[in-house]
């Protein structure tokens, strides 16, 4: 279903985003002391590309769109998009860039149609009504152009954030926890509207928390925790390296040694012989896929178990475990 | 350095219509006050004060009325119109908008100053029902009107800026503001003050502001209209300096 990265024609890829060195360093207030929300980042983002910043509460992700899209002033690093310095250039770059915050920020007064006709005049673009139907349809809230924000449920205000940040066709985009606090179906429609958008070219940048969405979503992945990006790569390479099943099943009679027909998989008997313990899978439904087909060759073995534990590594586990890797490597 | 037309006039344009919105609201507290004003110092009193400097005491107090309308409102104004994103945080648009200073202030302040205009109109129409009165220099006043509502427009922006509450938003026009102004020779002429209390009066800004546009309307005032231009003009010129600083040093702004 899902188109994968742009072939890199000539074998390079286009860059849109480049930062380096990115440091910010929040001053403490009154008691509080500073806080080191990023800490000497580097990151490429290439043009097309969905990247999805994953990493758990506090860990800088605001903070490091925010350093782009010009609500947080960097410490120090650069930052550059389309070819162009930010320092020097920040409004030719600001004009394309679209961004859908964290937080429910609007005039809830206003009404929906206004509201985004205002971003696009806001961004500088002439008025088009066209294109403002446009996008309201597409995001399902041409119904509720009229509506005051107010009046719509949280996930339609959502929506007329991102219609806000796509009034003026931006051509790179954040996303800030695009489907936190909204629910299955609506979570399925914004997934839906990001691929569109990819169709159309436009590259997109979201931070979330969980594993899942990246998954889903992304054609790259970086991890961010404590203000370091711990690694980035391509999102099959990284579920791979960091997605892992865990099981257990308790069997009815110790045994002795494994049957050599589960020689394939990654599972040990521990427990004395009371337990087999299943450590594997890629994070993309290959470790559940073998836990099944364990289960069946337990079975067909006429060996018995009274129950079975299975779990996915947590992003807490994947952070602890990264966290650990780089401490072995530095 | 460039210039975002568009961006600019759609700040403007969209800061006139919320005024439209609440144009009820916005425009009926100040036009009532400046009635009971008109009725309590023009009709009632007025009546029985002798003339000041060849002028009706009721047509003397207009351009003072008028002076204490727009610098409240003017101060107010402006400062609700960029508090109230910082408050509910949808600044983060403007903030990532191609817009610099210079845009952000045609946009907030034009449509304070906007707004403080026709506010003016309507007292100015307002007060022909009560008194006679005649404008010496229409379009002296008409650009003296104009230059205060804009330093008191960029004063009231720095106010909306530095506001961490809407406590301290009212502070400043209620408890400087106001009192300087009634200080400040609204319906009395500094001359009628006896000494040391004239000299002190000097200090107060609002006195120069207030003669300044007393003499647009009747020719004379305490004070030469040069000096009260060009202390408007300097306060202006220092207002828009200090916002300018704010914007690139990202203070209240920015993290
Ligand atoms: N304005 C601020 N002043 C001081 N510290 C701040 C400020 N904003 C963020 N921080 C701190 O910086 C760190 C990073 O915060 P940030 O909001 O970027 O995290 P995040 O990854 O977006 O988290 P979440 O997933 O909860 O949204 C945190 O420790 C936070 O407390
Ligand atoms: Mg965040």
């Amino acid at each position: 279903m899902k188109s994968s990265l742009p072939a890199p024609n000539d074998g390079r890829v286009e860059t849109i985003l480049d930062i380096r060195g990115l440091t910010k360093t929040y001053p403490g207030r009154g008691s509080a002391p500073p806080v080191d929300a990023l800490k000497n980042v580097d990151l490429t983002i290439r043009k097309g590309e969905i990247f999805a910043l994953l990493g758990p509460n506090g860990a800088g992700k605001t903070t490091l769109i925010g350093a782009v899209c010009g609500m947080v002033r960097p410490t120090s690093g650069s930052i550059h998009a389309f070819g162009l310095d930010m320092k020097h250039d920040w409004r030719t770059m600001r004009a394309r860039i679209g961004l859908v915050p964290q937080e429910m920020s609007v005039d809830i007064f206003e009404k929906v149609h206004r509201s985004v006709a205002y971003s696009r005049g806001l961004f500088g673009r002439k008025a088009d009504p066209a294109r403002i139907e446009e996008v309201l349809r597409t995001l399902s809230l041409w119904d509720k152009r009229d509506s005051q924000l107010r009046a719509l449920s949280g996930g339609m205000k959502r929506r007329v954030l991102i219609a806000k940040a796509l009034a003026h066709d931006p051509d790179l985009l954040f996303l800030d926890e695009p489907t936190a606090g909204v629910d299955v179906e609506l979570r399925r429609d914004m997934w839906n509207t990001i691929d569109k958008l990819r169709e159309q070219g436009v590259t997109v940048i979201l931070t979330t928390h969980y594993i899942e969405e990246a998954e889903e979503m992304a054609d790259r992945v970086g991890v961010i925790n404590k203000g370091r990006i711990l690694l980035v790569d391509d999102k099959d390479a990284i579920m791979g390296r960091l997605g892992r099943t865990e099981a257990e099943f308790t069997l009815s009679q110790p045994l002795a040694s494994l049957p050599a027909s589960l020689s394939d998989l990654p599972v040990t008997l521990e427990n004395d012989g009371r337990t087999i313990a299943f450590r594997g899978g890629d994070g993309s439904g290959l470790g559940k896929e073998q836990v099944a087909a364990l289960a069946q060759t337990l079975v067909r073995e006429n060996i018995g178990y009274t129950a079975i534990d299975q779990r996915e590594s947590s992003l807490e586990d994947i952070f602890v475990k990264l966290v650990e890797e780089e401490g072995a490597t530095s | 350095m460039s210039f975002n037309l568009t961006s600019a006039l759609t700040i403007y344009r969209n800061e006139l219509l919320r005024f439209l919105r609440t144009v009820f609201g916005s425009l009926i507290s100040p036009v009532l006050t400046t009635c009971l004003y008109f009725i309590v110092f023009g009709a009632a009193i007025g009546g029985r004060m002798d003339q000041v400097g060849g002028v009706d005491y009721g047509a003397f107090i207009v351009p003072g009325l008028l002076l204490l309308t727009m610098l409240s409102e003017s101060t107010s104004n402006a400062s609700f119109g960029i508090y109230m994103p910082r408050f509910t945080g949808s600044i983060y648009e403007l903030l990532s908008a191609p817009v610099g200073v210079a845009e952000t202030l045609v946009g907030f302040v034009g449509a304070a100053v906007t707004k403080s205009l026709i506010l003016a109109l309507i007292i100015l129409t307002t007060a022909t029902f009560f008194v006679d009165y005649q404008i010496a220099h229409p379009v002296f006043a008409f650009f003296y009107i104009l230059l205060v509502a804009s330093a008191f427009s960029l004063l009231g922006f720095i106010l909306g800026l530095w506001a961490d509450g809407f406590e301290k938003l009212q502070m400043v026009p209620l408890l400087i503001l106001t009192p300087l102004t009634f200080l400040g020779g609204t319906f009395y002429s500094i001359d009628m003050l006896a000494e040391p209390w004239r000299t002190v009066a000097l200090f107060n800004p609002i006195v120069y502001l207030v003669s300044g546009l007393r003499w647009t309307f009747y020719g004379q005032a305490d004070v030469d209209i040069a000096t009260a231009t060009g202390l408007t003009v300097g306060f202006l010129i220092l207002c828009v300096a200090v916002i300018t600083v704010i914007f690139h040093t990202g203070w209240r702004l920015r993290e």
